[in-house]
């Protein structure tokens, strides 16, 4: 019996079941923080509080009272629907962005299937969720959940292109499409000049700036403000889950933030580190390799680096203003694409003109410093009305 | 015991990527037959998992289903004149499908069970499960131009034979034939929208 | 060493279920749409083949690499037929392929 329980139910049956309820509880609990996140976040950029009743000053306890209510709500499924179709969808759309979790690397050794392709695998999975979507859209039977679909296709196959592209650099620099393998190669100082080793992102000059597209494309691909077109309130109602409410609604939703955490997650292990801090704590204590605290320690930098992706996402939202459908396709096919593509040339020339590993973090690191040259001359040179104009309002 | 599960797992995708294949066919809705197509694809993905070749399973999922489904649904978004297309085959054309369709399963059921295949035996891929698998380097490496290491051992690298280039030419070939593709796709697409102005 | 998860014939089957499927499929079909998803299900069917064939079969990678080329060609076959398809519902307003007739006579 004992056997049996060791080489089968353990294996097989027991720690795959706690691995992926583990994992969905995690999905769900990131979307109620996200969610209080986001109000309060959109609140304070507004000179609002954002919720503060419910569950004490900080209104920590809101989406959990908002579940609730969308869990009592009505479910509603319009006569003009194609019915079966209509309630999958947004299950195929949680698979998609779940599925994404079954290879991410929280931490050295923490994921659930070690897979020898894991980031073109999430990119894959993820892609399975547009066509949720567009089902969505067009089993609703109602032109404005069609329009938003059809938009939400154009949009994130498009999106998809350049974001490949620029996850390419790190796989390049990584030699691997393993994500626990790229993770481990990031180990140690952010940038260590002694051994030539560090965060992919200043593994060369291009890899920098493939990061900050990666970053573009990610927050369109999740269709989030300001390319959330598929679901513009202005022109479309709610885009493609115009007819949906209640516990179906809020399935849609838990995805989109998961699928949130993901592509950060994607972006967190190719470029930023993975679950390395900047500065290898545990050496420097003296920690021993293996020991359950490196595990720990990885996933809270994890979290923290994913909390921090997710917070510009958010600021970005309530920051910037939508653009149009035609300046959305514009900026992916005109500008994005042909960056990612002379990213990837120059990434690809990059180690034949300079052979040796210091050579490229002196570049990656330069280039670091150019882009926040950029964003200086930007933030300095930006009248200042516009950045006080806000205060100045007469309340 | 051990290789029980992954068997199992075998089972309920082929059964997955049948049915749906069987509902692709008999779907009248255009939309719901993509929609089963999907189920068959993924099911597809989830075999070549199975079978080792996670970098082809993820391809399945990131060009197929990720991009040739979104295109085939978005054309019948933009063809579908009300708000479900529904053109129905009749009984007499469905008769004759289904006899032709089973003497063609026939055919080829016979040939393969009549067939003697090769035995697996000890030349076969040692490491079979995706987790350790390393489909994606040897995949690499063949477009490359440099043929993968053989199984059994035998080594068979570019600096042996210099003919053998592997499967560069091809790759070239697609990936130009990829490009006019895409030119190709975008003027049909254009001369439809001139044309639209001009009448 | 693990065991192979199906037999040849087997997996060659479930293949062959597929293939006949896709044909019918692109035989019963009107939709011109209908039939290009006829056609995927075809080519899928063929991709099981390959892979089964490396999987199972002493030679290797190779199986895989005609797979990885079977799924990139139909998705540049899909791009075209659906330029046609639009090109075709443009000119006669509908996708059922019979209409096509004015090149009978």
């Amino acid at each position: 019996m004992l056997g049996s329980f060791q080489t089968f139910v353990w294996p097989f049956v027991l720690k795959p079941l706690i691995i992926c309820v583990a994992i969905m509880l995690f999905f769900q609990a990131q979307a109620i923080i996200f969610v209080w996140l986001e109000r309060k976040v959109s609140g304070r950029i507004q000179d609002r509080l954002g919720p503060t009743r419910v569950g004490g000053k900080f209104g920590w306890l809101q989406t959990i009272a908002d579940g609730v209510k969308l869990l009592l709500k009505e479910d509603l499924i319009p006569s003009e629907a194609d019915q079966p179709l209509f309630r999958i969808a947004p299950y195929i759309v949680l698979v998609g962005s779940f599925a994404a979790f079954l290879a991410l690397p929280f931490s050295d050794g923490w994921v659930a299937q070690n897979l020898n392709v894991a980031v073109f695998y999430i990119l894959a999975v993820m892609s399975v969720e547009v066509f949720g979507v567009i089902m969505a859209g067009y089993a609703s039977g109602s032109k404005w959940a069609l329009f938003g679909a059809m938009r939400e296709a154009a949009q994130v196959v498009s999106y998809e292109v350049p974001m490949a592209i620029c996850i390419v650099l790190p796989v390049m620099a990584a030699g691997t499409m393993n994500m626990t393998t790229a993770g481990r190669m990031q180990a140690g100082w952010l940038i260590n000049f002694r051994t030539g080793a560090g965060w992919l992102c200043f593994h060369d000059p291009f890899t920098f700036f493939a990061a900050m597209v990666y970053l573009v494309c990610a927050t369109a691909s999740v269709k989030r403000a300001p390319f959330d077109l598929a679901e513009a309130e202005s022109e479309l109602v709610a885009g493609f889950h115009t007819e949906y409410s209640g516990f179906r609604w809020l399935i849609f939703f838990m995805a989109e933030y998961a699928s949130m955490l993901a592509v950060s997650g994607i972006a967190i292990t190719m470029f930023w580190g993975a679950w390395n801090g900047p500065i290898p704590l545990c050496d420097l204590v003296g920690v021993p390799p293996g020991h359950w605290f490196r595990g720990l320690l990885g996933f809270l930098n994890f979290i923290v680096k994913g909390y921090f992706l997710v917070l510009v996402m958010m600021w970005v939202r309530w920051t910037l203003p939508r653009i149009r459908i035609d300046q959305v396709m514009k900026t992916c096919l005109k500008y994005l694409l042909p960056m990612s593509c002379f990213l990837l040339l120059g990434a690809a020339v990059w180690p034949v003109l300079v052979p040796t590993r210091f050579g490229g973090l002196i570049g990656g690191v330069a280039a670091a410093l150019v882009a926040l040259a950029i964003v200086a001359y930007g933030v300095a040179t930006t009248p200042a009305s516009a950045a006080q104009g806000r205060r100045q309002r007469v309340y | 015991m051990l290789d029980l599960w992954p068997q199992i797992l075998f089972w309920i995708l082929a059964v997955v990527t049948v049915v749906s294949s069987v509902a692709v066919v008999v779907a009248q809705n255009v939309v719901r037959a993509a929609v089963w197509l999907l189920f068959a694809l993924a099911g597809t993905a989830g075999l070549f998992f199975l079978m080792g070749a996670d970098f082809v399973g993820a391809t399945q999922l990131l060009i197929y289903v990720g991009g040739t489904l979104v295109l085939v649904v978005f054309g019948v978004m933009l063809t579908a004149r009300g708000p479900f297309v529904r053109m129905e085959t009749h009984s007499a054309e469905w008769t004759l499908a289904a006899v032709v369709g089973l003497a063609l399963f026939g055919l080829l059921a016979g040939s393969i069970l009549a067939a003697s295949w090769p035995e697996k035996g000890s030349l076969g891929p040692a490491e079979l499960n995706a987790t350790s698998s390393r489909t994606s380097l040897d995949l690499g490496l063949a477009f490359l131009g440099i043929p993968p290491q053989r199984a059994g051992g035998v080594e068979t690298t570019a600096g042996h034979d210099p003919a053998n280039i592997g499967y560069l030419l091809p790759f070239e070939i697609v990936s130009v034939h990829l490009l006019v593709v895409l030119i190709g796709a975008a003027y049909l697409a254009r001369s439809k929208r001139r044309r639209a102005r001009g009448v | 060493m693990q065991h192979p998860v199906a037999s040849l014939p087997t997996i060659l089957l479930i293949a062959a279920i597929m293939f006949v499927c896709g044909a019918v499929c692109m035989a019963t079909k009107r939709n011109a749409v209908g039939i290009l998803i006829g056609a995927e299900l075809v080519l899928n069917a063929s991709n099981l083949n390959f892979v089964a064939f490396a999987y199972l079969t002493p030679f290797g990678i190779d199986g895989q690499v005609f797979a990885l080329f079977g799924i990139v060609l139909p998705a540049a076959e899909a791009a075209i037929a659906l330029a046609i398809i639009l090109n075709f519902y443009n000119n006669h307003m509908t996708v059922d392929v019979d209409r096509a007739t004015e090149l009978k006579d």
